[in-house]
């Protein structure tokens, strides 16, 4: 008898305008000691099935047919029932640790309410299997720790303390809904690891939800990958990333940016699946006519020297205390150099630095000491004043969140037109328009999406109006923070194309931050690593990842998940 | 504090002329004189600023220009009335909103819930005085059951006039006091409400939920102490609150208490009593605030441990 | 045409929401029967009730038509001088709102633009800001337009004070309520303030004063509405609870409170109609457009969002 079985599972949710199928006829079964991941893009409803499996669909959507077992029991929709399976026969977790627990009653509290919940146990008892659950799942000093209270937690710890709420009735199926998405790569290796370990030593089944095809490559047995609420391959982990039968899955698979060699473009599947290569940008010479042309000079570009943040206003008073030990440095000491022509990648965690880096290049946040020199210009005076007329909006961005990068009150077309406006204040309304042509034709837009909103779009399209805007200054050098992270990975590779194009045909020079390690593989020539705010290592692409040499980098390198480890 | 104290000394000297409200319009210029001498406006500003806050720490606010008293007098006659008042309406406004907040922001779609809402919005609708007006005509012109004005039969503890002491006394409460807290009261059902809806969409409820809590003990232990935080911080503005709408109260019912006292001041310009009402209710407010901190502190680890480790 | 514009504002979710909300529906109505009526308060009403030659004082204390002793003429009765309910309720009525609107209008300008600006610079300057909103939040708004009336009954002569009144009771309610919008604007800036769109213009070179009134100003619209609605009724109450007081708008141009305060002294005497029915005119008022911006804060808040 399998631990899960669902059968022709239907779930839509009815809105105003349509009903929207979140799931149609899914049918899978799961047994012990089996981790399944269930992989997709955004909206292709694979956590509307692990809410449907505890009966916690948000409204309005509701399971419209079909059957959920547990050891062949079919569960019920009552909530009285049901209430007895969550947490006893399933444990669930979430994507958030930060947001998962109850931040007013101690960890203590919130394992022995659910244990006794579920278990016929006294305070005491419970107490004693709280503290051993903490120590199953790897926090050390439980005795202690145990009466300390979420927010004293840090976010991977916190996710083991959600485990081990998981975990607390001895429950047969674990539910994990993106439980390491937020989390930094060597915290999520670690969980991953919590997982599998479990997993074999309580004899448990585990249904893993990602969008993230190395955790799938690293954790599971086996697979499946949904659209559109429809299930489109399932089948052994090794077999379908190997050998992708499906449209969709082939998708998924190869616009993965590969960990252990660098390709040129991203391969893409068209929808009637097709392989193709080249993708996006049809450029017109045009914009090329308009700039000028122009040659790469490989000189250097930007220096970077010894610039460092201190985010606490009051120690900025006294420029004594920078040395001080306990101010914490976002930015210590760090300085690199950027060529034109060239793309350099800076990768590190959460708390890295990077992004302040690149906030401080672009004038948003001013360095606590050090100096930054565009086309050997100092960009900041000595009262630390960002001169943004030295660089004459040639420093351009492109940001991480699609979804706010762009006015929601603006039309696309202003969007465009407010740069070319800023910087040609006698612009024809003829060669206004012809630009903003050029510059949608280039990243691939129609024409008439300038006459909409940016709500009217998908978080790809909105990445290549905020790309447009960027080119928009005729900029020479891009800083792109985290461009991709909020997509899809089949966008994401677009997106990637798309940067790469423009820059070989603008001659651009870009500054690229990812934390994810593959991604700034097939982007960059050079890499600086940083950790906390310094500077681990800086080489070439190739070099840093064949033969790492600071012992941070290869760990990073050791932990990333890989989709090839399966191959 | 500060702040306060300074606005109304600067309103005791250089707003108005004290001394031709002291002496009226066609005193003699000797008489000015003399006047201006007593009351020591001659010195400089800071010796009279000074003396001016040295007579307040004393309790001495002055004489009041229209009733020809010590103001100190005159506020300590009238304190216990508006206080009484005040808590009582205090207490009523925030258990029984509570009671109800929490209840609507469960059961957000019942009917109950529904009718408790329009009502509610109904109470922010109406203006103090014109609860008043309803309930008097109601309770004591129509039914003729409750009195329309005035505190009752009060008992004098000396430093203290309570009428809680007596069924007259009581009686005269019940009007003045449902009143004053009715308007409050809505406001805390629609915060109470607002914060609990918000708090049960989270995701700590969501993950409450998926550990097979009961529904019971997520709404009334998870939810309501969440939901709870901020009913400390209305009590301190509704207890400011309620000393404001205490005036409208009070002179809508009669009741001899500080508001009556300082709507009459603002009426005749009598300054005096003015200056020392606002020193009065910021005082009063200053306390609320550093009551409400503290209770903070006990409540929310979060706060508490910040403290403890910086 | 207009069932086209009909059609795309059906369309949008906030005009679904405004059809299908029969409160909303209500409300509005009757918030925009009372606007006109006092806007066109000569056509409407049957008599002027401050042209001395229709008053009679023989006329005084009719009761409404359908009591006994009613008069045709004055369907609702009269007062104490003999002048018209239902006319002096509509002329009232428009003091109320004039000292409504006006006095949110400036409460509104002065709160957002110190909301946005405090947000959006910080530093010591949003420190001061916020401390001062802070403080006067504190004070209850009765309280603040109370002082504000006491001192400007001190400062202004007498003879000006009535000529003034009405200023001063606008200049009052006004800067009583101005923290409620600077809180909520500050608040919502700092939320656009990080948003990308906002870095993006700033590296593009834009100066801070488009950045904030073209960028972030139309993006915070919403919420400063709703303030704005709750706040006119709250403006309202507080002028007629002012008048009420006998600290509000002068006798000689009365307002909704000041009808009440007169009508309250015949309560005893059963001449019940000279207060009631101002006073559910004015809750009627109130409550409709409270009921507007409670519709409002529901639909324009996308986490409540029901679908």
């Amino acid at each position: 008898m399998s631990l899960l079985e669902i059968k022709d599972l239907n779930i839509s949710y009815q809105t105003r305008k349509e009903t929207i199928v979140a799931s149609r006829d899914v049918n899978f079964v799961l047994e012990r000691g089996e981790i399944l991941g269930i992989v997709g893009e955004s909206g292709s409803g694979k956590s509307t099935i692990a809410n449907a499996i505890i009966n916690l669909i948000d409204p309005p959507g509701e399971i419209t047919s079909g059957l959920i077992k547990i050891d062949g029991n079919e569960l019920q929709n009552k909530e009285e029932i049901i209430q007895k399976i969550r947490g006893k026969k399933i444990g669930f977790v979430f994507q958030d640790p930060q947001t998962s627990l109850n931040p007013l009653f101690k960890i203590k509290d919130q394992l022995i309410e659910t244990i006794k919940t579920h278990l016929n146990l006294s305070y005491e008892d419970a107490l004693k299997k709280s503290i051993n659950l903490l120590k199953e799942v790897g926090i050390d000093n439980a005795e202690k720790r145990i009466e300390d209270y979420p927010h004293q937690f840090s976010g991977g710890m916190r996710q083991r303390v959600v485990i081990a709420l998981a975990i607390s009735c001895e429950p047969d199926l674990i539910i994990a809904d993106e439980p390491t998405t937020a989390l930094d790569v060597s915290i999520q290796f670690q969980i991953l690891e919590l997982l599998k370990e479990l997993t074999k030593k309580r004899n448990l089944g585990v249904i893993i939800i990602t969008h993230d095809m190395g955790v799938i490559a690293e954790t599971t047995n086996k697979v499946i990958v949904m659209r559109h609420g429809l299930i489109v391959e399932q089948g052994n982990t090794k077999d379908l990333l190997t050998n992708p039968k499906s449209t969709e899955a082939r998708s998924l698979v190869i616009s993965v940016p590969p960990t252990n060699k660098k390709i040129d473009r991203f391969k893409l599947i068209s929808p009637e699946g097709k392989e193709i290569t080249s993708s996006s940008a049809n450029l017109t010479k045009n914009i090329i006519k308009t700039w000028g042309i122009r040659e790469n000079s490989n000189q250097k570009l930007l220096k970077v020297s010894k610039i460092t943040k201190i985010f606490d206003d009051s120690s900025l008073s006294s420029s004594k205390k920078i040395n001080d030990e306990i101010a914490v440095k976002a930015v210590n000491d760090v300085s690199f150099e950027l060529f034109e022509g060239e793309t350099l990648g800076l990768v590190g965690e959460s708390g890295s630095g990077k992004s302040t880096i690149a906030k401080i290049i672009t004038g948003l946040v001013r360095p606590t000491v050090g100096e930054i020199e565009y086309n050997n210009l100092s960009l900041y005076d000595k009262r630390k004043k960002y001169q943004i007329h030295k660089s004459r909006g040639q420093i351009q961005m492109i940001f991480q969140d699609p979804y706010s990068s762009l006015n929601p009150r603006f039309k696309v077309k202003d969007i465009i037109a407010e740069p070319i406006k800023f910087f040609q204040k006698n612009i024809s309304k003829q060669d206004l328009n012809q630009n903003i042509f050029d510059l949608i034709d280039i990243v691939g837009m129609t024409r008439q999406s300038l006459d909409r909103y940016p709500h009217e779009f998908s978080g790809g399209q909105r990445q290549r109006i905020s790309i447009a805007r960027a080119l928009a200054t005729r900029p020479r050098l891009l800083v792109c923070d985290e461009p991709t992270s909020a997509l899809d990975v089949s966008i994401q590779a677009q997106i990637l194309n798309l940067l790469k194009d423009i820059q070989d045909e603008l001659h651009l020079t870009m500054l690229f931050i990812s934390h994810d390690l593959p991604v700034i593989r097939q982007m960059c020539n050079r890499i600086v690593v940083l950790k906390n705010g310094l500077v681990c290592e800086t080489n070439d692409t190739e070099k840093l990842f064949n033969e790492p040499t600071h012992s941070y980098t290869k760990e990073l390198i050791r932990l990333m998940p890989k989709i090839e480890s399966l191959v | 504090m500060f702040v306060v104290a300074f606005v109304s000394f600067s309103l005791f000297n250089f707003v108005g002329d004290p001394v031709n409200s002291m002496t009226g319009e066609d005193a003699s210029d000797e008489r000015r004189a003399e006047v201006r001498e007593v009351l020591g406006l001659n010195d400089p500003v800071y010796v009279q600023f000074s003396r001016f806050i040295g007579n307040i720490v004393q309790g001495n606010f002055g004489i009041s220009y229209q009733l020809k008293r010590e103001v100190s007098d005159l506020i300590g006659e009238r304190l216990p009335a508006t206080l009484e008042l005040v808590f009582v309406s205090a207490m009523l406004a925030i258990i029984i909103g509570t009671i109800l907040g929490v209840y609507t922001g469960i059961h957000r779609d019942s009917f109950l819930s529904n009718v408790i809402l329009v009502i509610s919005l109904a109470g922010v609708s109406l203006p103090t005085f014109i609860i008043g007006i309803l309930l008097i005509y109601l309770f004591s012109v129509i039914l003729g059951i409750l009195p329309s004005f005035g505190r009752g039969e009060v008992t004098d503890l000396g430093f203290w006039t309570t009428g809680f002491l007596t069924t007259s006394g009581l009686k005269a409460l019940i009007l003045p006091s449902i009143t004053l807290s009715l308007f409050q009261m809505t406001y805390v059902i629609r915060l109470v409400r607002a914060e609990m809806m918000e708090i049960l969409q989270t995701d700590y409820i969501k993950f409450a939920r998926a550990r097979g809590i009961k529904n019971n003990t997520i709404n009334y232990k998870h939810a309501l102490k969440n939901g709870l935080i901020p009913v400390i911080t209305i009590t301190g503005i509704n207890i400011g609150t309620l000393i404001a709408f205490s005036i409208i109260t009070e002179t809508v019912f009669q009741w001899p208490g500080m508001g009556s006292l300082f709507i009459n001041a603002v009426y005749f310009v009598d300054i005096p009593i003015m200056s020392a009402y606002m020193i009065m209710v910021a005082f009063i407010f200053v306390m609320i605030n550093f009551i409400v901190d503290i209770t903070y502190y006990f409540i929310d680890p979060r706060i508490r441990l910040k403290e403890e480790s910086s | 045409m207009i069932k086209k514009t009909f059609n795309r504002m059906y369309d949008t979710d906030i005009g679904y929401s405004f059809f299908n909300s029969k409160i909303a529906i209500i409300s509005s109505t009757v918030f925009f029967i009372i606007f006109l009526c006092s806007f066109f308060a000569g056509l409407v009403a049957p008599y002027n009730p401050f042209d001395p030659a229709s008053v009679s004082l023989m006329d005084a204390f009719t009761p409404p038509i359908w009591s006994d002793g009613g008069s045709s003429s004055f369907f609702l009765g009269t007062d104490q001088q003999g002048r018209d309910m239902f006319s002096t309720m509509i002329y009232g009525s428009r003091i109320s709102l004039i000292v409504g609107f006006a006095s949110i209008i400036f409460a509104m300008l002065l709160g957002v633009f110190l909301g946005v600006t405090a947000g959006y610079i910080g530093g010591r300057y949003e420190i001061i800001v916020m401390r001062i909103t802070d403080v006067q939040l504190t004070i209850p708004t009765i309280l603040m337009a109370l002082l504000v009336d006491g001192i400007a009954r001190a400062v202004i002569s007498r003879s000006m004070h009535d000529e003034m009144a009405i200023y001063v009771l606008i200049f009052a309610i006004g800067i009583s309520e101005w923290p409620q919008f600077a809180r909520v604007t500050r608040a919502s800036t700092l939320v656009e303030k990080n948003k990308e769109y906002v870095s993006a213009s700033r590296i593009i070179g834009l100066s801070n004063v488009l950045i904030m009134f073209k960028h972030i100003l139309p993006n915070i619209l919403r919420p400063i509405l709703v303030i704005a609605t709750i706040g006119l009724a709250l403006a309202i109450i507080t002028e007629s609870t002012l008048s009420f007081l006998g600290v509000g708008v002068p006798p000689t141009t009365p307002s909704l409170g000041t009808l009440i305060r007169f009508g309250n002294n015949f309560l005893f005497s059963g001449e019940w109609w000279i207060t009631f029915f101002p006073a559910i005119f004015l809750v009627i008022l109130a409550l409709s457009i409270n009921l507007l911006g409670d519709w409002m804060r529901d639909a324009l808040n996308p986490k409540l969002k029901k679908r």
